[in-house]
Order: C-alpha cells, then structure tokens, then sequence
C-alpha cells in the first residue's frame, strides 16, 4: 500500500497531489511536463518535496511535519526510466549483481535465474552499448526486480523502443506485474499502453490530479476536458446546460438530448469518434445532418471529418471527426452531407 | 648544465599533482552535491585560475609567511614554508588545483542524472556511487584534467617565485631559471630548459589527446 501527499514547487511550477494505491496498477496518465516523473522522483527519495507524506507499507518515507526523510538507499522502492540508465562501465551481469540485496546468500543463483527469466543468456560479458534496446530494457528490469522492491515505478519505460519492439515488451511487463505482489506506479502519456497495462488512471493536468478512477469508468466516462482529451476524444465542443437531460452545443448549434441528470457546471460536451453512427434520417431524436468536408484514409478505417450544415469553411474550429468502416464508407461515397446520431448513452459531460 | 631546475620543477609538479588530484576531485563532488553557496563556493575555488599567479602567490605570502597565524606556529617546530622547497609544491598545487577541480566537476556533471538515481534506489551508498560509478565514468575527462593540472604545475613561475623565491638548488624551477638566465645574459642557457618545457608541455598534450579517447566500458568491442 502506497499512500502519497506531495507539495512542491519549482522552476514557476506547483506540484500538488495526493492519492494512494492498493496493490495495483496505478498509471500517472498527462502531458510531458505536468509533474508526473517529479512525483516518481519524490517517492524513491532523489528529490524532495516541500511538505508532505509519503507512506509504504506501513513504513514513513517521508513526513515534512515529523521531519522524516528517509535515504533513497532505505526506501525499497524500483526506479525503471526510458534511458534505461544502465551503469556504462559494468557488463550486463555486474548491472544486474550490483542490485542483489547484501543479505542473500545464493547471489549467483539469483543472477543466474534473472539473466534465465529475461533471456539474456549469452550476452553476460557485454557492455551495456553492445546490447539491442530491447535487452537494454531487460536488463534495467531485471536489475529493478532483483533488488525486491516493494513498490515498482516505471517512467515511459518503452519510449524508446520501436513499435513492434514495444508491444512484445508490454506483454512482458503484464506478466511480471501479475507476479509483483505490491504496488506499481506507470508514468505514460500513451493511452492505450495505459489502458492495456494499469488497473487505474489518475490524470495529471498541470501538477493537479484531476480524476483517479479505475480505467474502465476512466475511459468510458470522464468528467473533465483534460481526461477526455487524454483518453483519446476528438470531439469536444462547448456547451451549456437548458434543462436536467438537454445541453445546448454552441459550437454546432445543437440541442442534445442526454441519458443523465445535467450538472450546472458543464461546460462541455464530448463524444469519442467510434461512439458516432450514421443515420438514414433525422427523424430519431439526436440525429442533425452535417456536411463531409474531407475524409482521412486511415489503416482499417476511414475517418470523415464534418462540419455543421452553413459552417463548412475550413477555417472553423468545430470539426466532428467520426471513425466508419470500410463499408460503411462505400455506402456514402458520393454524398455531400450525412445523417449523425449522438447515441445519448455516449454523451460524455465535461466541466474544466 | 645543472639539471637541479628540471629535479626541482618535476617533483613540485609530480607532488603538487597528486595533492591537486585529490583534492580537486574530492572538492568536485561535494560541490555537486551543494545547494545553497554553490556560486560562491565554485567562485572561490576557481579564484586561482583567473587571479595573475603573482596575486596568488601574494596571498600565499600573506597567509604562510613569518608573521601569520601558520608562520608563527611553524616557527615553534623551526620550520619556515617561505622560501623552501614546500613552497614550490604549495604554489604550483594551488594554481593548478583549479584545472583538475574544474574538469572533475563538469565531468560529473554530465553524468547521466537517472543513472545515480537508479543506483540510490538498489541501496548503493554514496561512497560506493561516486568510486564505483562516478569516478569510472568520468575516467577520461579526469585523465585530460590531471594532464592539464600537471603541465600548469610544471611552468608555473609568478606564485613561485613570490612564495619560493629564486635560489639555485632550492627553489629554482625551470621556468624560473628561463627568467634568470634571460637577466643574466645568458641565452645558451635559456634556450636549453626553453627546449626542455616545450617537449615536456608537447608529451603532455599527445598523452591528454589519447587518454580523451579512451572510454571505460567501450573496450573490447
């Protein structure tokens, strides 16, 4: 069990979260420079936060009040960054013998089935350039792993690595999470990698957490613009409420039917492009017609981006991007404009 | 010839390296690791370097001399630096102390910041991450630097010969004997140790450029 509160400020930046874990897998999801890889770094003691608490297991880590800091060394805690940050000057086994803990016996036992586990059999005598950035990747987990840390975090550990590369490593690190008895904290900025790997999401928006929540009511429900933006939705325009299940969306001046009670607080409307569907008519409610302004060939879809009917210059900010397939696209080809329905169920209400 | 220049100028800068090296490295590494004062600190310890050598050696008169605090204590054991063969290693050591603390400090500095990150967290102590990662990590730029400091401390001639004087046999360095063979009239002379530092300070450089390539863990590819 992870429980963090950490203030910090600097370079005109303020970091201000607080959350905590319970053995899962708990991804820090936002933009390059929201506080994400600070907090990571408060946790494992290399950096120092203001005021706060950070507990591990029952263990005081740090608390500004009782002026407890303890050592980065007594922290128990696994650092894994994108750079790998292997030792230059050790071969691959001393990189992974220098995490052994002093108090096991068996070391090169422990060495010998770590090296076994990440198939690096072979490569013992190399030097951290002479290994591929897949084994680079293996190594620097393995060193984590070694050392037992009670808590594992990961700072866009795949980064750096091709596609193909990354997805077999991905598969790799779900089963050695599935393993890892304690807490995992994932730094990421990738959505999906996010969504494949952690059980919750807690978005980072400038130094702020602004939703933690497990993935699935994440990802299917969020209720700020930053969360929707960063689990991926194109569609996002302004909006204000008229009564308890209609808005009105100023960008496409439309009038929204919604499945839930209307807070006072919206100010937006979104809706991810694979909750779009076309429609024949617009006799059902939540249906408008829009004009096609271009269509983007994707690998196994087609994207069509619209524009509200007397709104297609492509100047306008307010374009509706929805995802169809390919034979959804045969069907309307040659037509100028198209039928849309807002399925009310996918109607995602957002405040700031 | 007497070759007492060329003894006396190789074991000051011989010994005046050996006590920059360490020191110079050792002040390198607390001074990455300060917060507050760090300008200061990093001003006073470079102070030498951009000082003329005769201001140096005017402060080390003042601060070793007869009528100051360790001139007074020493005199209690009849021991005098002023003027003695200590002189010329103190001098040289805090002229060229500079060079090796400053390239020590820029070469831990471009240290891979995540890389002691990571070594902290797996329990490493301090001590054990600065010999066992920081030191072999910088091998070549700390090479290039005592190569520097070594060939500073061997032409250094203002602070010596404030602090150590000129006297044949004792204190005379070679490039203090440059300057007195000049004021004497005698060029023979002064062209031969002119010849000796020029191939020293050459050496010097050929072995900075080569030890500049070598890097550790790069072997044996």
């Amino acid at each position: 069990m992870l429980y963090a509160k950490i203030k910090k400020e600097f370079n005109n930046f303020k970091l201000d979260v607080e959350f905590e874990t319970n053995g899962e897998t708990l991804a820090l999801l936002g933009a390059s420079g929201c506080g994400k890889s600070m907090t990571l770094k408060c946790i494992a003691g290399v950096e120092k936060p203001d005021e706060g608490q950070i507990i591990l297991n029952n263990r005081v880590l740090f608390d500004s009040k009782k002026k407890i800091n303890l050592l980065p060394q007594r922290r128990k805690v696994g650092l894994l960054f994108q750079s790998y940050a292997l030792f230059p000057n050790m071969t691959l086994k001393q990189n992974i013998a220098i995490g052994v803990p002093k108090k096991q016996k068996n070391k090169e036992e422990i060495i010998d089935e770590k090296i076994r586990a990440f198939s690096l059999e072979g490569l013992e005598n190399n030097y951290p350039h002479q290994l591929s950035g897949g084994q680079q990747q293996r190594v620097a987990l393995a060193r984590m792993l070694v050392n037992e840390p009670e808590i594992l975090m990961l700072d866009e550990p795949f980064s750096a690595l091709d596609e193909h590369l990354r997805w077999q490593m991905e598969q790799e690190l779900i089963s050695i999470l599935k393993a890892h008895k304690g807490s995992t904290l994932y730094v990421s900025h990738n959505k999906d990698e996010v969504y494949r790997i952690c059980d919750k999401v807690a978005v980072f928006n400038n130094g702020k957490i602004e939703e933690i929540n497990h993935k699935e009511i994440l990802f299917n429900h969020p209720t700020t613009y930053t969360t929707a933006i960063l689990t991926g939705c194109k569609n996002i325009f302004r909006a204000r409420k008229i009564s308890d299940n209609k808005v009105y969306v100023i960008d496409l001046g439309v009038e929204l039917i919604c499945n839930h009670a209307v807070k006072e607080n919206v100010k937006y409307i979104g809706i991810y492009t694979h909750n779009l569907k076309l429609s024949s008519n617009d006799k059902s409610e939540n249906t408008f017609k829009f004009n096609i302004l271009d269509v983007v060939n994707n690998l196994f879809s087609y994207i069509l981006v619209l524009s509200s009917i007397g709104k297609d210059d492509m100047d306008s900010n307010f374009k509706i991007y929805m995802e169809i397939s390919e034979d959804e696209f045969n069907g309307i080809k040659d037509k100028q404009s198209v039928y849309l329905h807002f399925n009310k169920e996918h109607i995602l209400l957002l405040n700031d | 010839m007497n070759y007492s220049p060329l003894l006396i100028s190789l074991r000051a800068a011989i010994i005046a390296t050996i006590i920059t090296f360490i020191l110079g490295i050792y002040a390198a590494y607390l001074t990455t690791k300060l917060n507050k004062f760090k300008g200061l600190v990093d001003g006073v310890l470079t102070l030498p370097l951009v000082l003329p050598p005769t201001v140096v050696g005017f402060f080390l008169l003042i601060l070793l001399g007869k009528n100051s605090l360790v001139g007074r204590f020493l005199s209690l054991y009849d021991v005098s630096i002023v003027f003695s063969e200590a002189a010329t290693i103190i001098a040289s050591a805090v002229v060229s102390f500079p060079l090796m603390y400053r390239t020590a400090r820029g070469a831990f500095e471009q240290l891979d910041r995540d890389m002691i990150y990571v070594a902290k967290t797996l329990g490493l102590s301090n001590h054990k991450i600065f010999l066992k990662l920081m030191l072999p990590n910088s091998f070549s730029s700390i090479m290039a630097g005592t190569i520097l400091a070594f060939a500073r401390a061997l032409g250094e001639f203002g602070a010596t010969i404030m602090l150590a004087g000129n006297i044949p046999g004792k204190t005379q360095t070679m490039a203090v004997a440059v300057y007195s063979a000049v004021q004497a009239g005698n060029r023979t002379l002064a062209y031969k140790w002119v010849t000796v530092m020029v191939i020293i300070s050459f050496v010097s450089m050929i072995i900075m450029n080569k030890l500049e390539r070598v890097q550790v863990g790069k072997v044996g590819n």
